[in-house]
């Protein structure tokens, strides 16, 4: 039984990739790349309330966040509040993601934030640094039965203690942990023989 | 502040020099002789903080398979030297092969899981002296006793974790009882992440202590991620979270009562974030840290010494018993019990 709560952050990374999610969170492995460094960069530079704090909105930064009925803890990068409704905004530095990992976190996110305060929570936005450029995303049902999805296959894959196998696809060149994950390491291992 | 403990010789003395004179260690404290112990009666070097350690010492102590540990002055493990022949691997085999013998795990568990209700009933008795028996508080010393009793008879790990859970949630329901003042409410233990006060206190001093396991572990050679009690999960310190059931309540929570119902600790040492989640702010861990280091400091009697220890030590001592029943020295693991 896997009775510690699942990181949200968990859910991003196995939607990306199953095999990324079991390196970081079963394996216990973490690269820095150029990615990561600058991702945590970014999330430094959330802080700064430049280009996101808007007229009469406030903003809560780092904003712990916890969902007892999906068993999820983690943190918001912001969260604005219009008029009362939260609107959490991810940062993100690379170019929008395969698989709709971005979209899954975040509604993630919104779910814990419904079931803290007690709020209906329609709509976020994943801010991409390099482009400045804000993306809305609208938690319908089909996204947050896909959050509950992932959540109770991230929890199979904690509990169940092993390495899917390499998903070897485009996905490989921008990972930060490919030199842990060898995904080719397979086949050269066959040709050897 | 020195002492020997079971074969290690522990030195908290800042500024604290040693060096091997002979077949003996000198400890010196500017330039004053504090203490000369013979080596052979010495499994472990044992250095808090600014520590230091002759390089003859160091060969010496490196060619006859003695350990030399280095913490922090506050106790976190940084590193540990081990000589050439060392007892290490037979200990951590024999650590690991417990995992597999159940009747070894399951001792181990209960002996956990006793020692910490006994002593979450040292807590409960001392507030009855003081404050009279409530109807709560003797529903959870009957819950304690019940849970005792059934202990011994428990025959597999998760029925222990079963009794483990029920002594908890009495002792939690109450716990809050013991909060003598107002403006901190305790409906019961909320972790990852804390959504009151009390739970944020808790959950910070539970981490010092766990913390401070690790590094006792670390410094006998166990690994502090292989535990009985608590399931294996990567990155999950399990041998250490076994080790901190025996020091929470009468350690952690009797501090906690103190800080609040002192008033060393207010309101304005809690954050709360929207949402409900509330963190110690920078003064409050300040103020807690400064009380948990003081508390160290403390001695108490040990129920097998029967002499007196320095609270902070404590961890490293039941470590090293720990180690002696893994690899077959003792016939049981005495877990500590409070007086």
């Amino acid at each position: 039984m896997w009775d510690e709560a699942i990181p949200i952050s968990a859910l991003q990374h196995f939607a990306y990739c199953p095999r990324q999610c079991a390196l970081i969170h079963v394996e216990a492995a973490w690269e820095d790349n150029l990615y990561t460094l600058r991702g945590r960069r970014a999330h430094e530079g959330v802080d700064l309330p430049e280009g996101l704090v808007r007229e009469g909105v406030r903003v809560e930064f780092a904003l712990p966040l916890y969902s007892e009925r999906l068993g999820l803890v983690g943190r918001a990068d912001a969260v604005e509040f219009h008029g009362g409704v939260p609107y959490p905004v991810e940062h993100k530095v690379g170019p929008r993601r395969t698989r709709r990992a971005d979209e899954i976190q975040l509604c993630a996110q919104a779910l814990c934030l419904e079931e803290m305060l007690g709020v209906e929570v329609p709509k976020g936005a994943l801010f991409y640094r390099t482009s400045r450029k804000r993306r809305e995303v609208v938690f319908t049902p089909e996204l947050r039965a896909l959050v509950a999805e992932v959540t109770e296959q991230v929890r199979t894959l904690l509990h169940s203690g092993h390495l899917p196998p390499p998903v070897k696809d485009a996905r490989c060149r921008d990972c930060s942990l490919v030199e842990v994950c060898l995904p080719h390491l397979m086949d050269t291992l066959e040709e050897t023989l | 502040m020195n002492r020997i403990l079971l074969n290690s010789l522990f030195v908290q003395t800042q500024g604290a020099y040693l060096r091997l004179q002979g077949d003996t260690v000198r400890v010196e404290v500017e330039g004053e002789l504090r203490l000369q112990v013979p080596l052979h009666h010495l499994g472990s070097l044992v250095l808090f903080g600014n520590v230091l350690v002759s390089p003859h010492l160091l060969a010496r102590c490196s060619e006859d398979g003695r350990s030399v540990v280095w913490l922090s002055e506050h106790g976190r493990f940084q590193g540990r030297m081990v000589g050439r022949v060392s007892g290490n691997v037979l200990l951590r085999r024999a650590q690991y092969q417990a995992l597999d013998e159940e009747e070894k795990a399951l001792a181990l568990a209960q002996a956990f899981v006793q020692a910490k209700v006994r002593n979450a009933r040292v807590v409960l008795l001392r507030a009855v002296r003081e404050g009279g028996a409530s109807e709560v508080l003797s529903q959870a010393l009957r819950e304690q006793e019940a849970v005792l009793s059934a202990l011994p008879r428990a025959n597999s790990l998760d029925e222990v974790r079963g009794l483990e859970g029920q002594a908890a949630a009495a002792y939690f329901q109450a716990f809050g009882e013991m909060l003598l003042v107002p403006g901190f409410a305790f409906a019961g233990r909320v972790k990852r992440p804390p959504r009151d006060p009390v739970n944020a206190l808790l959950s910070f001093l539970y981490t010092l202590l766990v913390s401070d396991a690790v590094s006792a572990l670390e410094g006998v050679g166990l690994d502090p991620q292989v535990g009985y009690l608590h399931a294996l999960r990567p990155g999950k310190p399990a041998l250490a979270l076994d080790l901190v059931e025996e020091f929470r309540a009468w350690w952690a929570d009797r501090l906690a009562l103190t800080l609040l119902n002192r008033r060393q600790l207010g309101p304005k040492h809690f954050l709360e974030r929207p949402g409900g989640v509330v963190y110690l702010t920078e003064d409050g861990r300040r103020e807690v840290l400064v009380a948990y280091q003081k508390r160290k400091q403390e001695e108490v009697i040990h129920p097998l010494l029967r002499e007196p220890v320095p609270v902070g030590l404590l961890p490293h001592l039941q470590a090293r018993l720990l180690a002696r029943y893994l690899r077959g020295d003792l016939p049981r693991y005495p877990g500590f019990v409070a007086r």
